[in-house]
């Protein structure tokens, strides 16, 4: 005879269980996402170190760009919509927890993106001015920024209930995001090491060779999708972690009410 | 020092850039990716939204 099983998993059909568990987080479109983010991943190797050209000025060197230049983007995406979702729950008479799940997954992987961002800029930095870091304004305002939000994840991970963290991270959401136009407008406030905007500058004059536009494109098509496949699964992730928490106080409220009551 | 030299010294920190880049991002995504099985069978099918 079978002894009678503990645990609801193993109560369930066999079939649900094992896809329960495989799937995780993941759903019809997150695959497809996922399989369109290697597709374009390694267009972006292909393109990146082999297809384009060689700069004229930066030589070789010009291939960082390919991943340096997306994932900054990309973290200024994440880090704004992690203000926007912060905005939502603040102002928004429903205060929804998932307005502060999104924000705060957008800000994990935009830390993520941004120390790359820093890493591969330092890389670069070392084959073209010789050195890994110089306290130029572009440099330490984007240090200051992953430092910002670096901090916006320990806020989260203070204790308390989850409102208490929505509200008191997303507060902190809306003021680190002030910070991103000073980055970008760093090479222009004050005198900089690091070169102005090649694509994203005020006259609208691209000046880049087609082939090199293209591998930046393929980089920031890649990235982007990266983005919202992380963004979907790691929101699933931390709406999971939020219910067993409140699972686990509900059972320590009915121990405690049990112990009274006997 | 040869164009050669300078080239091969180059390709260190180019590929370099392209390794730390994915390293970090797969290592990232497995994380992810971890925590989301192991929670999701201690989750009713029916809580998850997404599902």
């Amino acid at each position: 005879m079978t002894p009678p099983s503990p645990t609801r998993a193993t109560e369930a059909p066999a079939e649900q269980v094992d896809g329960g568990a495989r799937s995780g987080t993941g759903t019809f479109a997150t695959r497809m996402f996922g399989i369109a983010t290697l597709v374009t991943m390694g267009w972006l190797v292909a393109f990146g170190l082999g297809f384009s050209p060689a700069d004229r000025d930066q030589e070789e060197a010009v291939r960082i760009m390919y991943v340096h230049v997306p994932t900054v983007w990309l973290a200024y995406l994440a880090f704004t919509v992690t203000a926007a979702c912060s905005g939502l729950y603040l102002f928004t008479k429903k205060h929804s927890l998932g307005f502060d799940r999104f924000a705060g997954a957008s800000a994990e992987i935009g830390v993520v993106f941004m120390a790359l961002s820093l890493a591969t800029g330092m890389l670069w930095g070392k084959l073209t001015w010789g050195v890994y870091w110089q306290w130029d304004a572009r440099l330490t305002t984007t240090a200051l920024l992953f430092v910002s939000y670096v901090g916006y994840l320990a806020v989260r991970g203070l204790g308390g209930s989850h409102d208490q963290r929505a509200k008191r991270s997303a507060i902190i959401g809306l003021l680190a995001v002030l910070e991103i136009p000073l980055v970008h407008w760093s090479v222009r406030l004050w005198r900089s090491l690091h070169q102005e905007a090649t694509v994203l500058n005020t006259n609208g004059d691209v000046d880049m060779d087609g082939l090199m536009l293209f591998s930046l494109f393929v980089g920031v098509v890649a990235f982007t999708l990266l983005y919202v496949w992380l963004l979907l699964h790691r929101s699933r992730v931390m709406a999971m972690e939020d219910q067993l928490d409140d699972q686990g106080l509900d059972r320590a409220i009915d121990a405690r009410r049990a112990e009274a009551t006997s | 020092m040869s164009a050669g030299v300078i080239a091969m010294e180059d390709a260190g920190f180019i590929i370099g850039s392209y390794v730390l880049t994915f390293a970090v991002i797969a290592g990232f995504t497995w994380r992810v990716l971890r925590g989301g099985r192991r929670l999701a069978d201690r989750i009713d099918d029916d809580d998850k939204y997404w599902t």
